[in-house]
């Protein structure tokens, strides 16, 4: 894969997006994560593989925040972000998705859209009590993003029905579209496809890929799916029980006994 | 009494069915009944009869006895009467008004507007003092009803609302109109003081801290006497005026009366009036901002709050922040709400702002349809005006309340009116 090759040599090229170093996180006795290190460069698509209870989102937690983790470093396009709250990080570009999706389920599609611009709307009270000019201005803004967004995930014909009534695969795609539309510079995915039918999983591989090319965001994903892993990671780390045993091209993953003996040599 | 028991046992059994089963309901009922004598016996079986001055205690079992076999009928029976509960039809109360609650809101407004130039001085009072709560349930159901914060201790900023016209027009002479938004700024910053370190607890134990607070501030009043004259209260508050005209017989120094300035004879009645027009002006002023508010994207923030902290934190938004903006105004609605109370009495106590205070604002709330205006707005009148409608039977008024709750969380635990905000739409 030619875009692997190049996004691989990137890092060297230009500082990398996201640095993590020597990150731990123990909840009382229990090492769940230790040692884990990576680097996300621009526009990579980066995968966390391994078995169930690796330490995978565990990891993702201390990215975007949710978990102040017990050691190491997190750094965004170079400052310090470990430990931060989690709608910090959010403001600073890093947004999640969740396993079990997390949608503003009594609240129509466009609407989950609208709250995620919380930040860019315009938020002052007296504009928006005397519905100022400027206000309705922002709003119609607001509405035309999403409008975009929902456009971009194929859910326009959806706009105004209820979170909770679509489907689970244009749920996933909604809340895709929720984080793009805080214009991220690191997108999480927790396991995206988890639940999606072969022809779901092959669109969200493309939206994904999309995601990246026209939009500038870097990848961040945990999957279980090895053939969408495979297909769009430009570098994969693998972790087993919490440790790292093995990073890479998808190619020298494949290839790496460790891995193999872990988690492919299961199939 | 467990003598009693052998007769009734053997009489049942020989009419229900013999398959073992049938014996469980009766130990069920038998033991409920023997529950139910050893605790009335103290209660029931006793008597003072008080004959001048002397008291002598009697006891007589015989309505222990009867208490005892009601318990033990109703619960033998308990499986035939439920599924006879079960058959009767349930309220069939209309769905969400959607659109149309904006006209029956329109409706209900232009009633109120014209109402006291028509009504008795007697019916203008009751629905100044209904307005109040109207105004106290339009405020909760921000907290409640759209941010889902359950807050027990609503009551808090209503005394400081009211203590702030009190205390500021007793010690420094301010007038009413000056303090209205004083009394509301100042509860809505206790409201910021409170949510600050509380607002990170959920639910219950939010509730919990609430209501600690709601007692704190009522305490604080009831005791700090230099400052509150304690159980006393504050008497003597001025009444409101008109750009400076007041509606007593005489103006104080300084002052001219409503009357004097028109040329026209005193008449109570305007005060009446005038206080109800106030009422009414500050709740179409609170409607007028909530309306505005959930649409804009603060109220879609409380929403989506309300549905999924986690969601919201992980897309940018501070929860503590959001939270606070729905604490703060409700407790600046309080504020104003009982700025209103102390210049309407003229006179309050500590006693005023009990627990039962806000328990009564969130059944309005509750009732009504969280999140519902209109529904607030009618279960407010409900609650305040039913009451008073029915003075005969104001002993029995807790009891009533108890069981429309009751029945209210059976049937229709959505409320009344259950209302969605309105929702931005996106054209086809």
């Amino acid at each position: 894969m030619s875009a692997g090759a190049a996004s691989a040599a990137s890092p060297a090229r230009s500082a990398p997006l996201l640095t993590v170093e020597g990150l731990q996180m123990r909840f009382g006795g229990l090492l769940a994560v230790d040692g884990i290190g990576f680097e996300v460069g621009r526009g990579e698509i980066f995968a966390i593989i391994g078995p169930n209870g690796a330490g995978k989102t565990t990891v993702f937690n201390c990215v975007s925040g949710f978990y102040r983790p017990s050691g190491g470093s997190i750094r965004l396009d170079g400052s310090e972000i470990a430990g931060r709250p989690g709608h910090r990080i959010a403001r600073a570009g890093v947004v999640r998705t969740f396993q079990n999706i997390r949608l503003f389920r009594k609240m129509t599609a466009v609407e989950n859209l609208l709250v995620a611009q919380h930040n860019q709307l315009d938020t002052s009270w007296l504009s928006g009590l005397l519905a100022l000019p400027r206000f309705r201005r922002a709003e119609r803004e607001g509405l035309a993003r999403a409008a975009f967004w929902l456009e971009q995930v194929g859910l326009r014909a959806h706009a105004n029905f209820e979170a909770g009534n679509l489907s689970y695969g244009q749920q996933r795609r909604l809340e895709i579209a929720r984080c793009m539309i805080t214009r991220p510079r690191l997108l999480l995915l927790d396991e995206p496809a988890a639940g999606l039918n072969p022809q779901e999983t092959r669109e969200l591989d493309q939206l994904i890929r999309r995601l990246r090319d026209e939009h500038e965001v870097s990848v961040l994903l945990i999957e279980h799916d090895m053939s969408l892993v495979m297909e769009i990671s430009d570098r994969i780390l693998v972790m087993e029980y919490g440790r790292p045993i093995g990073a890479g091209t998808p190619a020298e993953v494949r290839a790496n006994p460790r891995v193999i003996k872990a988690y492919l040599g299961e199939e | 009494m467990a003598v009693q028991e052998p007769s009734p046992r053997t009489a049942a059994t020989t009419t229900t069915a013999t398959t073992a089963d049938s014996t469980l309901p009766l130990k069920d009922a038998g033991l409920a009944a023997v529950l139910t004598g050893v605790l009335t016996l103290p209660l029931l079986g006793n008597h003072l009869i008080i004959d001048g001055t002397k008291t002598t205690l009697v006891t007589n079992y015989v309505p222990v006895l009867i208490a005892m076999a009601l318990v033990f009928v109703v619960r033998l029976l308990r499986g035939p009467l439920d599924r006879a509960l079960a058959a009767i039809p349930r309220p069939r109360l209309p769905a969400a008004l959607g659109e149309r609650q904006g006209l029956w809101l329109a409706a209900l407004v232009l009633a109120a507007l014209v109402f006291p130039f028509v009504a008795a001085r007697g019916a203008i009072d009751v629905l100044t003092f209904a307005l109040t709560y109207v105004l106290l349930g339009l405020g909760l159901n921000i907290v409640v009803g759209f941010a889902g914060l359950l807050d027990l201790g609503y009551v808090a900023f209503y005394a400081v609302g009211a203590y702030t016209y009190a205390l500021l027009s007793q010690y420094f002479g301010l007038s009413f109109w000056l303090c209205l938004p004083l009394g509301g700024l100042l509860a809505a910053l206790f409201g910021v003081l409170l949510g600050f370190p509380v607002l990170r607890l959920r639910g219950d134990y939010l509730a919990i801290v609430t209501l600690g607070f709601g007692e704190i501030i009522r305490l604080v009043l009831n005791n700090w006497d230099s400052l509150t004259h304690g159980p006393d209260g504050i008497n003597g508050i001025d009444r409101p005026t008109l750009f400076g005209l007041t509606f007593t017989k005489r103006a104080p120094e300084g002052h001219t009366t409503f009357f004097d300035f028109l040329g026209i004879p005193f008449d109570s009645q305007y005060a009446v009036i005038f206080l109800y027009l106030i009422a009414l002006a500050l709740v179409l002023f609170t409607l007028f901002v909530i309306n505005r508010l959930i649409r804009m994207p603060v109220g879609r923030a409380w929403e989506a709050l309300r549905e999924d902290e986690i969601a919201c934190r992980s897309l940018g938004l501070n929860p503590t922040l959001v939270k606070l903006s729905a604490f703060a105004l409700g407790a600046f609605f309080a504020g104003l709400a009982g700025c209103f109370y102390a210049a309407r009495l003229g006179a309050i106590t500590p006693e005023s702002f009990t627990f039962i205070e806000s328990a009564v604002v969130l059944a309005i709330v509750v009732l009504g349809g969280m999140g519902s205006q209109l529904g607030v707005i009618l279960a407010a009148l409900a609650l305040t005006l039913l009451p008073e409608l029915a003075r005969e039977f104001s002993e029995y008024r807790m009891l009533v309340f108890g069981l429309v709750m009751v029945l209210m969380m059976i049937w229709r635990p959505q409320g009344l009116l259950p209302a969605s905000r309105p929702r931005l739409e996106l054209p086809q």
